[in-house]
């Protein structure tokens, strides 16, 4: 990325807009919030650099909240829309803020082609399972038989994994991180922020207010001993009691849970962040017969999409100079009259 | 057979002058009637002529052959005198093959020259273009116009004899033998043909070869084949001097957001998702990244008109085009750009509808649309281009517009602009109007919406620029601040703010042109691709001494300021439209006034002969 260097050493507090945050008390959105606005300084951009742009829903109040350029646009368009700021301006660090809603039921087509494009965007996707700003409805990542007001029976669409689609589509960074863990979302966050290329962050996000504890699983001190798997390079996939080490095994491509001292070291599943088939494999990754895995499921790199075309620009102008209308407009078949 | 190209003086035979005349090509979608034609419009431009031209051809890539629906054709009228339509009725009619007789015969005129290749009036062909006999054997056919049964596959292959191409090859080369027969008929020069091909082919000599031959095989045919006993000949129109070139509509919408680039030095991010008829403006702004012109094909259109709002964000110029099933995606896109005061420009290539309706067909129906078609308050500016070449100057024009004023564009094309081609005097672009562009950079007293006094349009920020960091977004925005406001006042301000910065945009348009009279009995008011239509039925009105004068529209939003005063001159207002009844409304309800319609929906341009007869009646019944 062509940034200048930061002409100061920037704080959180240089990044808190003056705007009043309105979302609920108690909502997972401030923790995100806050531990971006800590992560900021770390990237050493200028703040004039970075452009925060969100589509419609609670998360997507976000660009308001930080002190840097910022649109708060359409429903689930906030993808294209930074697509084109890229491509207009390369030079500038670009943030898309998105929910479950926002980002994965109006905006699925969006976001499957700023990933499939490795747009050089970072993506951080809420997701609370539930629609918030809409006061309540069930969401793509509601669980089947979600009972919320539009769903009085429970709901009948099967939920879809934000990280699974991400991968699906082709993105180069996928990573999963919880509110309630602010020092390894920070980090997680920072990550996401520096790769080159699409990144995408789910965030696991509490609504106390529609969807109080969806994430339960890993908030709760005993359950989440047996369900929250963190993800490091080059370590064995471990999770459990300190005393009963579990630990995931491939079989084939079929992953299964194993107790680490009924099975050899060596048959341990070790974490590559740089294998995209084993990537594919942990996103479908789900309690309750398995842990859910947090952290970088995957990171590659690949060329993004605006830096391909701007090569393109630039080839075509080394080979034959710019672009002169006077000479295109006489160019191909004329006549004189007169 | 002699290979020289024979020039018009030595043509033995009687020639006839004509002040103009309607040619149409017709033939299979596979018998390249296209290229026939286009080419034949550039060597009656090469000749001097004043022409319009009108493709039309199917909307399937590749229909069955033989079919009526497959059926692909080129129309063009030429003459000595200003030509300001394709025509209605045809002097001339090649029909490559039966379907094409059978739909296009009731257009030629009686005693029309018609020319068929009988070697393709065989039983498959007459079958599948649901005739029972053939109908070259109808005494009545050759009664009624001038019947010059042709075996042109059988010429063209004779011609080839020595080529070494295969037969299926050999035989794709009879486009050029009508196009040879025909420029012989008006004595039109092949050698920009020949040229044409020589390129076009460079890299298979025996195409380049077979097809010349087969141009010039038809030249010769018609000079020597005892059937032809007179040629035409046309005298150069007067036209203003210079350099001239051909240019279709979308072409010239390209090329004009190529200057508009230039001129500002400014990015230009053009984000499309293809559709008929405006995927040729997304081809030929990608053939151009020289220009600093960068081109998103996105995934669907609401994205094409996401990604150049992000564009207008950055400080880019943001253009798109589409048709109107595309534009009706966009709505919520273009409401983003009210709201956020961000410059874009829409181009709607206009096609009929609604639905999917006929894609390749052009239609004038989506104004109220582009005027209303948006959720709440939604004031933009529109304009709408009059002929191809036009599209080069409403596409600057827009982009002047969109950026002076901080407000959306819509410009208002249409199929038969985008694909019709005129000869067009090739501007210099220097003496194009400047497009003042200037990004506020200095933070005392920086608001995202303080307002320039003469505009209304509130300052554009390039992201970057230190101590100007701010959000903007779709919610209702306090006037100055650009705080989200809930409050009522505000809201109501906001909404008259909007609409008199477009309303503003009236102190950029000149002084209206009327042509005729500046006050009689009738006024006929168009806008767009009208405008050939409409001014010739009018002059050939005028030519009886009537009272009748012309107004054509290139502003449709805000309307131009002097026009009310206009309209009152005149007993009677008509207002001919491709559509049911679009502008006039818009007129009777600005202006107070009892202007009435001329609408037909057909998919094709109005006739001439049919507005000049309606001009008449209404002249007739006048109070």
């Amino acid at each position: 990325m062509s940034v200048t260097e930061a002409p100061k050493k920037y704080t959180k507090k240089d990044f808190e807009s003056d705007q009043d945050v309105r979302w609920c008390p108690g909502c997972g959105d401030y923790a995100i919030l806050s531990a971006i606005q800590k992560m900021m300084p770390d990237l050493g951009i200028p703040r004039e650099n970075i452009v925060f742009i969100s589509g419609i829903g609670c998360s997507s109040r976000f660009p308001y909240y930080m002190n840097t350029y910022g649109f708060h646009t359409i429903h689930g368009r906030a993808p294209a829309i930074a697509t084109g700021l890229r491509l207009a301006r390369p030079d500038l660090k670009v943030f898309v803020v998105t929910g479950d809603g926002d980002g994965l039921s109006i905006g699925g087509n969006h976001l499957l082609h700023v990933l499939r494009r490795n747009v050089n965007v970072t993506i951080l996707l809420f997701n609370n399972r539930i629609y918030g700003l809409t006061k309540g409805q069930y969401s793509p990542t509601s669980e089947l038989g979600k009972v919320t007001k539009s769903s009085p029976a429970g709901s009948a669409d099967r939920p879809v994994s934000p990280c699974a689609f991400a991968l699906g589509a082709g993105a180069t960074f996928v990573a999963r991180t919880v509110d309630r863990n602010v020092a390894y979302m920070e980090e997680t966050l920072r990550r996401a922020a520096q790769h080159h290329g699409a990144a995408f962050v789910e965030i696991l996000q509490n609504c106390n207010v529609y969807n109080d504890l969806a994430w339960n699983v890993l908030y709760d001190r005993e359950s989440k001993i047996m369900n929250d798997l963190r993800l490091e390079h080059g370590k064995p996939l471990l999770f459990g009691p300190v005393d009963d080490r579990h630990g995931l095994v491939l079989e084939g491509a079929t992953p299964r849970v194993v107790r680490v001292k009924d099975a050899p070291e060596r048959a341990l599943w070790v974490h590559d962040d740089g294998n995209t088939w084993k990537a594919h494999v942990l996103s479908q990754l789900c309690t309750p017969d398995f842990p859910i895995p947090i952290g970088i499921l995957m990171q590659v790199e690949a060329p993004a999409y605006e830096e391909v075309l701007l090569e393109q620009e630039r080839a075509a102008i080394a080979e034959r100079g710019p672009g002169d209308v006077a000479k295109l407009l006489v160019s191909g078949d004329t006549w004189r009259i007169g | 057979m002699s290979d020289a190209v024979a020039s018009p003086a030595t043509a033995a035979k009687p020639r006839r002058q004509l002040d103009r005349a309607v040619v149409r090509f017709a033939g299979d979608s596979g018998d390249g009637m296209q290229v026939t034609g286009e080419q034949f419009a550039t060597e009656a431009a090469w000749a001097g002529a004043d022409l319009v031209t009108l493709p039309n051809f199917p909307a399937e890539i590749r229909a069955p052959a033989g079919t009526l629906f497959g059926v692909s054709s080129y129309q063009l009228q030429f003459g000595s005198r200003r030509v300001y339509t394709p025509g209605d009725r045809l002097d001339c009619l090649v029909a490559m093959n039966p379907a094409a007789l059978k739909v296009h015969q009731r257009d030629l005129k009686d005693g029309g020259l018609l020319i068929v290749n009988t070697a393709a009036f065989e039983k498959k062909n007459l079958d599948r273009a649901g005739y029972t006999s053939n109908p070259l054997d109808d005494p009545a056919l050759e009664d009624r116009y001038r019947l010059h049964k042709v075996d042109i596959t059988r010429l063209t292959m004779d011609a080839l004899e020595s080529v070494p191409l295969n037969v299926k090859e050999k035989e794709r080369c009879k486009n050029f033998f009508s196009l040879g027969l025909v420029s012989w008929i008006y004595t039109r020069p092949i050698e920009p043909t020949v040229a044409w091909i020589t390129k076009r082919f460079a890299k298979n000599p025996a195409f380049v070869e077979a097809n010349t031959r087969a141009l010039k095989a038809g030249y010769h045919y018609g000079e020597t084949a005892e059937i032809f006993t007179e040629c035409y000949g046309i005298e150069p129109a007067e036209m203003p001097p210079g350099l001239y070139r051909s240019i279709t509509g979308n072409r010239a919408l390209a090329w004009g957001i190529l200057a508009a680039a230039e001129r500002t030095k400014l990015t230009v991010v053009y984000g499309a998702y293809p559709i008929t008829p405006a995927s040729d403006v997304l081809h030929e702004i990608s053939l151009h990244k020289r220009f600093g012109v960068r081109a998103i094909q996105a995934e669907d259109e609401i994205a094409a008109v996401g990604t150049i709002i992000g564009a207008a964000f950055g400080g880019a110029i943001g253009v798109c085009a589409s048709s109107g099933p595309g534009i009706a995606l966009k709505a919520e896109g273009v409401n983003l750009a009210v709201m956020a005061e961000l410059p874009i420009v829409i181009f709607d290539v206009q096609r009929a509808g609604p639905s999917t309706g006929l894609p390749t067909k052009t239609e004038q129906a989506d104004l109220l649309m582009a005027l209303h078609g948006r959720n709440s308050e939604s004031p933009v500016v529109v304009l709408a281009p009059m002929t191809p070449g036009d599209c080069f100057f409403v596409a600057y024009e827009a982009i002047r517009i969109a950026v002076k004023y901080m407000v959306p564009v819509i410009v208002l094309s249409d199929g038969y602009l985008a694909s019709g081609a005129e000869p067009w005097l090739i501007p210099d672009p220097k003496t194009l109007p400047d497009i003042p562009v200037s990004f506020r950079t200095n933070p005392e007293g920086f608001a995202p919406y303080v307002r320039d006094e003469a505009t209304l349009a509130r300052p554009w920020v390039r992201p970057g620029t230190a101590g100007l960091e701010h959000r903007i977004g779709g919610l209702e925005k306090e006037n100055i601040t650009g705080n989200v406001s809930y409050d009522a006042d505000n809201h109501d301000l906001m909404v008259r703010l909007r609409a008199e910065k477009v309303r503003r945009v009236a102190q950029e348009i000149p002084p209206t042109t009327v042509n005729g009279p500046a006050a009689g009995d009738l006024l006929v008011v168009g806008w767009g691709s009208t405008y050939g239509t409409i001014t010739a039925a009018v002059e050939e009105v005028q030519q009886s001494g009537k009272a009748v004068a012309s107004v054509h529209l290139r502003h449709l939003n805000p309307l131009p300021p002097d026009l009310g005063q206009i309209l009152r001159q005149y007993e009677r207002i008509l207002v001919p439209e491709i559509n049911s009844g679009q502008l006039v409304r818009i007129l009777r309800a600005e202006y107070l006034v009892d202007a009435v319609g001329f609408n037909r929906v057909r998919g094709l341009p109005l006739s001439t002969e049919e507005l000049r007869e309606a001009i008449e009646q209404l002249l007739k019944e006048k109070r």
